[in-house]
């Protein structure tokens, strides 16, 4: 993992030793030995379940329902796309599952960048913008995190978003969004300005000097320096978004604007013992977050970095 | 083209340190004022609240007569070189040169050619497309540079910007950035705590200490007449040789001093440019002799016991004890060793035979004489 060597954060010679590859490091140690065998049993046995299901939803139903996943080996010829088509054509409370594909990337792409976004501009502002309160407000936000999810449900709902001011515009979907968001914020605005704070505060002076508002220093020089620290939020946001049920649930109203997970738990229940649906629909709703994850991962891993190495 | 004032300007910091308690300077139109002191005297505090990086506790900063303490550091129109450099790092070199004008929504056809004309001047045209990353040190500091120049502000501050470089290549971009200040003409402030730099660059060296301006004048005029005993001292390496001494007498005919149980006596001009000693006449002073000042040609003697030679090629630098109790400047004042004896050092001719334990008798040129009061430290001069 080299790449961590690409982009210096501080343009000062000293910085530019240390940034030893740590990651390579750790790759040195592992490649060596025992170690390599153990991280390959981990990563074997932590990868079993979910290539269980990948096999399992391209089994016809018959097999299925008799035979172990594993015995698709000896009979590798054996797949079919049935169970695909079937479950994206199936009918979860009147519609089409793959009317709930949608709605889930309705709900998770904003639901992470609205965020995220917010958290940004919030992490520059208390870590770069001098004013009354600061600290006491940054301490005051980062305590909220202790506040559990399950505990805001009724008092939201019933004082916001059925509350007789809330705009009707914001109903439905736009309401997981703000909901989403607010969960999200205290984490996010502490990562983000643990990260943004930490930026060289030479280079933010120098952009003073050379004339730059606070917008364009957020934009031109924080924006791309933080890429690592809100790529690897960015992530973790858009899974936990991507995953979740119970807010969505609360929040979204009818099932028209419920998630994928509203249709597979629905599923579990109404198709119970027909299985071979239900490793079809699970394996839909993974598949974008592998995408994204397998994507990103380059920035996840510089992003985790980013925090216990100076820079 | 610019002039700097600073009335009374002070910093107090709530926890009720007072970094700068009431500094006047003034910085002409075009002049390279350098601000020299030791770590923690204020100095890098004094440009911060030049470049509004800090805020201003009292008094007034005037940039060309229009007071500036409330404005904005992008509403001065200065530039600023800073220790680390600061480029931008996920910008190129031309992206860090450009960067100011993009601000100011300069034309890009212009952006273009005043990049390409202060990249020709700083030999950064190979580099333009590079990441600061991919340079050197000595690159990087000129991309620091090339973003101030650029814009052609109203001031440039510049707070240590050698110190990031190896000793070969901060002589050479010293002497670099002297010309390029001097060519361009923009009124500069560079903070150093290298004497070196600052009497090698500066118009005039303003030396502080805690804060407090010691004395702001020439770079000769610091060396040949310091104010006071802490000035004499840290301008100079080696540094003067001070040590305690009772005036004898003073009077028309000349002035006697005894240094170290020897006389050492001051005539003619020599005793005119220290008639403030007759004040002081029974009285314990310090007296300063610059390393120079001994072994080459003087009327007066004095005679040491050679501990230590240096051999440095262009001179001989002799440690060597004097029974005579060392005087130094520190931060609250003036400190009087303790112990009967002290080290001074002399610069001889590299030919001249010295060994080790020897006594020695080195001349001392009086017109080169210092004294300075025990308690304050001021020198003692005409009157």
């Amino acid at each position: 993992m080299t790449t961590t060597a690409d982009i210096p954060l501080i343009a000062t010679p000293t910085a530019a030793k240390d940034e030893t590859p740590v990651m390579t490091k750790v790759a040195n140690y592992t490649n060596k030995g025992m170690g390599k065998y153990i991280v390959w049993a981990i990563a074997a046995l932590w990868t079993v379940p979910t290539l269980g299901l990948l096999i399992s939803s391209f089994r016809p139903e018959d097999d299925i329902k008799t035979t172990g996943w594993w015995t698709w080996f000896t009979e590798p010829g054996n797949v079919t796309i049935d169970n695909y088509t079937t479950v994206l054509q199936d009918k979860v409370a009147g519609r089409p599952f793959s009317e709930f594909f949608w709605n889930t990337l309705q709900i998770a792409i904003p639901g992470a960048i609205i965020p995220i976004s917010v958290a940004a501009l919030a992490a520059y502002a208390l870590s770069w913008m001098h004013f009354k309160g600061r600290d006491t407000l940054s301490v005051f936000i980062v305590a909220l995190m202790v506040v559990p999810l399950q505990m805001c449900l009724i008092p939201l709902l019933r004082y916001l978003f059925a509350a007789s001011w809330f705009p009707n515009a914001l109903s439905g979907t736009p309401s997981i969004w703000i909901a989403h968001s607010i969960f999200a914020m205290p984490l996010a605005i502490f990562l983000l300005k643990n990260f943004i704070g930490a930026l060289p505060s030479e280079v933010i002076e120098a952009a003073r000097v050379d004339g730059a508002s606070h917008m364009s220093i957020f934009v031109k020089i924080v924006l791309p320096l933080s890429v690592p620290a809100i790529a690897s939020l960015a992530i973790f946001q858009f899974l936990w978004v991507w995953n979740d049920l119970l807010v969505a649930k609360v929040f979204g109203g009818g099932a028209a604007n419920q998630p994928m997970t509203y249709a597979l738990v629905d599923m579990v229940g109404n198709k119970g013992n027909e299985w071979q649906l239900l490793t079809a629909g699970a394996f839909i709703t993974m598949i974008v977050p592998l995408i994204v994850f397998l994507s990103l991962q380059r920035y996840f891993v510089r992003g985790l970095l980013a925090g216990s190495v100076k820079g | 083209m610019s002039t700097l004032t600073m009335n009374n300007l002070q910093k107090k910091y709530p926890n009720g340190f007072v970094a700068v308690p009431g500094l006047d300077l003034h910085i002409d139109d075009g002049e390279f004022l350098v601000l020299v002191g030791p770590s923690g005297c204020g100095k890098s505090t004094v440009l911060r609240m030049v470049a509004g990086l800090e805020d201003i506790s009292g008094g007034d900063l005037l940039i060309d007569d229009t007071r500036v303490n409330d404005k904005g550091p992008q509403e001065r129109d200065i530039a600023m070189v800073f220790q680390s450099y600061a480029l931008y790092p996920n910008m190129t070199v031309e992206g860090n040169i450009a960067f100011a004008m993009k601000l100011r929504k300069t034309d890009k056809g212009q952006i273009k050619q005043k990049v390409a004309e202060v990249a020709e001047l700083l030999e950064l045209t190979q580099v333009l497309d590079r990441k600061p990353g991919q340079l050197s040190g000595g690159q990087r500091q000129r991309v620091a540079m090339g973003r101030a120049i650029v814009r052609e502000p109203k001031l440039f501050l510049m707070d240590e910007p050698l110190s990031n470089l190896d000793a070969k290549l901060r002589v050479q971009t010293r002497a670099e950035i002297a010309k390029l200040q001097r060519r361009l003409g923009v009124t500069t402030m560079y903070v150093t705590h290298d004497q070196v730099e600052a009497m090698t660059m500066g118009d005039r060296v303003a030396v502080l200490r805690r804060g407090v301006l010691m004395q702001c004048a020439a770079p000769s005029t610091l060396y040949e007449s310091p104010d006071n005993l802490f000035v004499a001292q840290f301008i100079g390496s080696p540094s003067m040789n001070v040590v305690r001494g009772v005036v004898r007498s003073a009077g028309e005919e000349g002035i006697v001093l005894e240094v170290a149980g020897q006389s050492l006596a001051l005539t003619g001009a020599a005793a005119q440019r220290m008639a403030g000693l007759a004040k002081y006449g029974g009285q314990e002073i310090a007296v300063g002799i610059r390393p120079e000042a001994l072994g080459g040609d003087g009327e007066g003697q004095i005679t040491v016991a050679v501990d230590l030679v240096e051999m440095l090629g262009s001179e001989k630098l002799v440690h060597a004890s004097i029974d005579a109790v060392a005087v130094r400047a520190i931060d609250t004042g003036v400190e009087i060793g303790t112990g009967t004896s002290s080290t001074m050092i002399a610069s001889l001719d590299p030919r001249r035979d010295v060994r080790v334990g020897e006594r020695l008798t080195l001349s001392v040129d009086t017109m080169r004489v210092h004294a300075f009061d025990l308690q304050t430290g001021a020198a003692i001069g005409r009157s």
